[in-house]
């Protein structure tokens, strides 16, 4: 399916990333559309994970810059607070808040942050959990709950705030194969339903899956960009092809 | 719980025995003075009550506002802060207290004893207090604090929903021993006249030379003010903690 002709949501021009002296992103460029998944693959340090913290603020940048929605992220006046709002992420070890149950976990952005009426939320929220399967632990406590249970909670919470992209940083890398499956099947879902996302992962099957286009990227730099099928069967580049038969055996 | 109980029990069994070691009759109490004097205990013990809840009240107060500065490293208040808690971690309460009442007077400024006492237990806990809560916010992961931001929460929402309440559920236990602590230190705020529990004792001592009849009297007043102060505060813990750790 193609996307190229949606409307652009994410724009990273010449993206510059660095740890002292270290150069961790070197010169990324990138378009995301609406409704497009992008999946980022690459080497254990290459920058993936910096990519997606570069996006929301997370870490400062030294160079280059990122539009969302025509609106410059870079530089000291950016609303973080706002613009988070727009762009849900979801962290590899859950970080949902140990003292609070599922349900207020939930409610604290949309009810804080974005002031809305607490029935309405409720009912999103109730609507999103039965999605994920999980309605009937809307009062447990994260410390009760898998971590496959608490990954798909940390998915809702970031979906309540309505965002209109998702990141999702190496979400299944701390889960067990079974539950690893239930994780990704509910991002398959959600691509199904048109949101965009930009997919940090190491499940190659999934990537394939789910991905509109592969964004490969070594050593801070954007090694290849393809469709998923041409990436898994025909690699152009060396460095692509290096990376993909660590996955063969 | 119940061991709080029998501390409470074997200190009654320790004072009681049927009969003396050495097989004498037991001791003589003079119940007729435990009664006379019981008003004047009541009234001593309403004012240790009172310097301490106060003093720990502040103290907590003042513990929360200094972690927090240092937590964020206000500058010039942060090295004020350190200043603060070194100076009052390491010199003992009863200087403190002399200065306060004596040495500021000198500089013209003269509080009652009330006031001073309390400002004494204020500035002894505050920076105990201050300790215990840094290491509580300091427990709260830095993904946490990265978890809360991307849901779009402002720096003092953060705080306030986020670090706080976790940084609570670690730092409870050492609260509860710090409560507890000052609650005891009010022992010492005798020493600037006040008429708290000790000072009334040494008073009673002075006067009657029922020695045994008062020390007895102190000790009960002071289990039958923190006891319930110690369930309290575990009861508190409990509470506070079971979201997180489940006990």
């Amino acid at each position: 399916m193609n996307k190229e002709n949606h409307q652009v949501l994410l724009e990273i021009k010449d993206l510059h990333k660095e740890y002292d002296t270290r150069t961790v992103l070197d010169g990324i460029h990138l378009r995301v559309h609406k409704g497009e998944v992008i999946v980022v693959l690459g080497p254990s340090g290459c920058g993936k994970s910096t990519l997606l913290r570069c996006l929301n603020g997370l870490e400062s940048i030294q160079g280059g810059d990122i539009q969302f929605n025509g609106e410059s992220l870079v530089g000291s006046n950016v609303n973080w607070q706002k613009t988070r709002q727009k762009i849900g992420m979801v962290f590899q070890n859950y970080d949902l808040f140990p003292h609070m149950t599922v349900i207020e976990n939930i409610l604290l952005g949309p009810i804080k942050v974005q002031k809305r009426e607490k029935k309405e939320v409720m009912e999103q929220a109730t609507q999103l959990l039965e999605r994920v399967g999980l309605s009937d632990r809307k009062d447990s406590y994260p410390r009760q709950l898998s971590g496959g249970q608490k990954q798909r909670i940390a998915i809702v919470r970031a979906l309540c705030m309505n965002p209109e992209i998702m990141l999702f940083d190496e979400v299944t890398a701390a889960l067990d194969p079974e539950m690893v499956r239930e994780v990704l099947d509910v991002i398959l879902g959600l691509a199904k339903q048109g949101m965009t996302m930009m997919i940090v992962t190491h499940e190659m099957g999934f990537a394939q899956a789910v991905a509109d286009r592969i964004l490969f990227i070594d050593e801070g730099k954007v090694c290849e960009m393809s469709e998923p099928k041409e990436f898994f069967t025909n690699p152009k580049t060396e460095r692509a092809q290096q990376f993909l038969n660590i996955f063969q055996f | 719980m119940v061991y709080k109980l029998l501390s409470f029990g074997f200190f009654i069994f320790l004072i009681f025995p049927e009969k003396n070691l050495d097989g004498g009759e037991c001791m003589d109490i003079n119940w007729q003075f435990i009664i006379s004097t019981l008003p004047l205990y009541q009234k001593a013990a309403w004012i240790t009550i009172k310097l301490g809840f106060w003093g720990t009240l502040l103290s907590v107060i003042i513990g929360l506002v200094c972690s927090i500065i240092l937590y964020f490293r206000i500058k010039v208040l942060k090295e004020l802060v350190e200043i603060y808690v070194e100076l009052s971690r390491n010199t003992p309460l009863l200087i403190q207290l002399f200065f306060l009442y004596f040495g500021l007077t000198k500089l013209g400024i003269t509080m009652s004893e009330t006031t001073c006492a309390i400002t004494g237990l204020a500035f002894l806990g505050g920076s105990y207090m201050s300790e215990a809560f840094r290491s509580g916010i300091e427990a709260v992961s830095k993904t946490q604090i990265e978890s809360g931001l991307s849901i779009g929460l402002s720096q003092t929402q953060l705080i306030r929903y986020v670090i706080l309440p976790q940084a609570f559920a670690v730092t409870m236990p050492s609260l509860a021993a710090n409560c507890i602590f000052l609650f005891k230190e009010t022992s010492i705020v005798g020493a600037i006249a006040i008429a708290e529990l000790m000072h009334v004792t040494q008073d009673v001592i002075g006067m009657y030379y029922q020695t045994f009849e008062s020390l007895f009297m102190l000790v009960v007043a002071y289990l039958i003010i923190i006891l319930p102060l110690s369930f309290l505060l575990s009861w508190l813990e409990r509470k506070v903690r079971y979201a997180e750790f489940g006990n």
